[in-house]
């Protein structure tokens, strides 16, 4: 990894997910010299796990490729993958990280041919798929990849079946001797876009998600759709595999609450409202859909979409927030309980799934960021002064939709482009 | 109706929200509530109250004094404390609604014959006498609390308990006559005093 260049005007974009993607391609496209830093083994990010936009419902495949092909014409940027920075220290102008590479034990002779993945056996958790499958040892994270490489978890370092991955290797692009590097880049501006996690479900104690099967969170909800994720495109429950035609969204699942997240994570209100049509899409006028919530925020635009789906008959809207969660335990029906504030009806439905709209949150913690950053009582990082050459993008900076994340990734690679500028005027 | 009430009613004339921010316990929060409901569907009693809290809360807001402060609903509530730990917004529900039947009992226009109120009320008496709560006394008011009949009634149905009690010296019958108090009646009389002065001037103020 010696031949990376990295200077006082380079610019160093902290993630590779669509707001890391966007800053550092803005950048690079007004000639600056850009590195990527991505933890997982492929760019792309969150994005890559949706099955629709909204509100025109259309795939992020789509901008995604665009994006990749944008990425790979592009000879400013150099994109390090299962990289993490772990230490970052300096000013505007001037800064340098260290940056932690883990082995992905396969070089760049791979092809994506898969025949390391047709010997090996063992099975692991897949992370794309929010732990819902299985992938194997030796692995594509995702058929979108990029770099379209083979990862071979290090499960598996030391084992026979390494040696046969190795072996089956028709490119000589295995190689087991892969050490984890540390290495030291420069840096004049710093784009921080890691963006965010969901919200961990288990802690929402009365909606029992660590208890029932049939209770899932949206992000699990979306990986069903993707006819290459965990249950082949169908919509089914978890308990037993039956088909979920009637299906509850609950609303601020953690957020807008000051036992969990006290923000508005802004997107779940679209996310359930456009996940309804997925029902519909799936079943037509067999499907059932209830959303509960405490006000729908359909912001601007949005509003539209969301007159769209009130209109839609077989979509009910429940104004209130959901007390607790019992399961039935002959069929597994989630059944939920509480008070419809819309007349003070007291209620108890049973449902085939329930859907938590999950907040976010920032994917690193208060306390984890390499260097002192000026954060809201969120975790978000603020539009300050103090964080110097240090710019958010996306939701690192706030909870945002994907679009918004653009924008705010736009603006903060101009902040880095000025930046880089100065030092550039300075050095002449 | 109490001379107190009809200051109160002229003082805040349509506006019931700042007379119940002014004067009842933790009333100052009744405003922060959003309407979502966790409170009345984690209510266990939820389905015996006629206005749950957040209708209640909205009662305030809408200026419906009268049905609030003769409601029965707030004293309803048994202190669980489980829309306090669910309310997104932290609003120390529980303390509100005993707030609220304290301030209406204070008035003088507290639902009359409300079991859960009549009980408060001889707890409180029986506690305030010797600084010490004086079971065999609280049970024999209570047991004859709705006539001498049905306190015949319910003593003889219960006088089972009342006999294993006595075996294992969970009560005494020298609580009869006199009963156990606190070691300084005297200070704990004053205390007492004290503490209703600060609380008048506070709700009078």
């Amino acid at each position: 990894m010696s031949d990376i260049v990295a200077t006082n005007q380079t610019i160093l974009v902290v993630g590779g997910g669509i707001s890391g993607m966007t800053a550092a391609l803005e950048a690079a496209e007004v000639g600056k010299q850009v590195i990527v830093i991505e933890k997982t083994p492929s760019v792309g990010g969150r994005v890559t796990k949706l099955y629709k936009y909204f509100p025109k419902l259309c795939f992020p495949t789509c901008g995604q490729e665009i994006n990749q092909r944008r990425m790979a014409a592009n000879r400013n940027i150099t994109v390090l993958t299962m990289a993490e920075v772990t230490e970052l220290s300096g000013e505007a102008g001037n800064y340098s990280a260290t940056v932690k590479i883990s082995p992905r034990y396969v070089n760049d002779n791979c092809t994506a041919c898969g025949a390391c993945a047709e010997v090996v056996e063992s099975e692991f958790d897949d992370e794309h798929n929010y732990n819902m499958s299985k992938r194997k040892g030796a692995y594509l994270p995702h058929n979108l990849a990029m770099p379209k490489r083979y990862v071979i978890d290090p499960a598996l370092i030391g084992t026979d079946e390494a040696t046969k991955a190795k072996e089956a290797c028709p490119f000589n692009a295995i190689d087991l001797d892969m050490q984890e590097e540390t290495i030291e880049l420069k840096a004049g501006a710093v784009v921080w876009a890691t963006g965010w996690r969901p919200f961990d479900a288990n802690k929402i104690q009365p909606y029992g998600y660590d208890r029932f099967d049939n209770v899932i969170t949206s992000v699990e909800f979306e990986r069903m759709m993707d006819p290459f994720g965990p249950t082949g495109g169908k919509l089914v429950r978890p308990s037993d595999g039956k088909e979920a035609k009637n299906v509850a969204f609950i609303q601020c699942a953690g957020s807008r609450d000051r036992n969990y997240l006290r923000h508005c994570s802004r997107i779940c209100c679209m996310a359930s409202l456009k996940q309804s049509t997925y029902v519909t899409e799936k079943y037509g006028d067999e499907a059932n859909v209830s959303i509960y919530y405490i006000d729908i925020r359909a912001i601007d635009r949005f509003e539209d979409f969301y007159q769209k789906v009130q209109d839609n008959e077989n979509v009910t809207f429940i104004k209130s927030k959901v007390a607790n969660i019992v399961e039935n335990h002959e069929n597994n029906n989630p059944v939920l309980k509480g008070v419809n504030t819309e007349g003070y009806h007291r209620y108890e439905n049973e449902h085939d799934l329930v859907v938590l709209a999950v907040g976010m949150e920032p994917s690193v913690a208060k306390d984890e960021f390499p260097i002192e950053l000026k954060l809201n009582d969120e975790g978000f990082i603020e539009n300050d002064e103090a964080n110097g050459g240090v710019f958010a993008a996306g939701c690192s900076a706030d909870a945002l939709d994907v679009n918004r994340a653009v924008q705010s990734a736009t603006a903060s690679a101009l902040r880095a482009i000025q930046v880089v500028n100065r030092v550039a005027q300075a050095e002449g | 109706m109490s001379d107190l009430n009809t200051s109160m009613v002229e003082k805040y004339r349509n506006n019931f929200l700042k007379e119940v921010e002014a004067h009842v316990e933790e009333g100052e929060w009744v405003k922060m509530c959003m309407q979502c409901g966790v409170c009345s569907g984690s209510c266990p009693l939820g389905p015996h109250w006629e206005h749950p809290p957040q209708e209640l809360f909205m009662m305030i807001r809408a200026g419906k004094r009268e049905e609030v402060l003769s409601s029965e609903s707030m004293w309803m509530c048994t202190s669980c404390y489980n829309c306090i730990v669910r309310c997104p917004r932290e609003l120390p529900i529980t303390h509100i609604m005993h707030g609220l039947a304290h301030y209406a009992t204070r008035l003088g226009i507290e639902p009359k014959g409300q079991p859960t109120r009549q009980f408060a009320q001889l707890f409180w008496d029986n506690l305030a006498k010797n600084g010490r709560v004086n079971e065999l006394w609280l049970g024999v008011n209570l047991y004859f609390m709705n006539g001498l009949v049905e306190g015949i009634k319910v003593a003889m149905g219960m006088a089972g308990i009342g006999l294993g009690m006595l075996k294992a010296g969970r009560l005494s019958l020298k609580e009869l006559v006199g009963g156990h108090t606190v070691k300084d009646k005297k200070g704990f009389k004053a205390m007492i005093k004290k503490a209703q002065e600060l609380e008048a001037a506070r709700v009078d103020k």
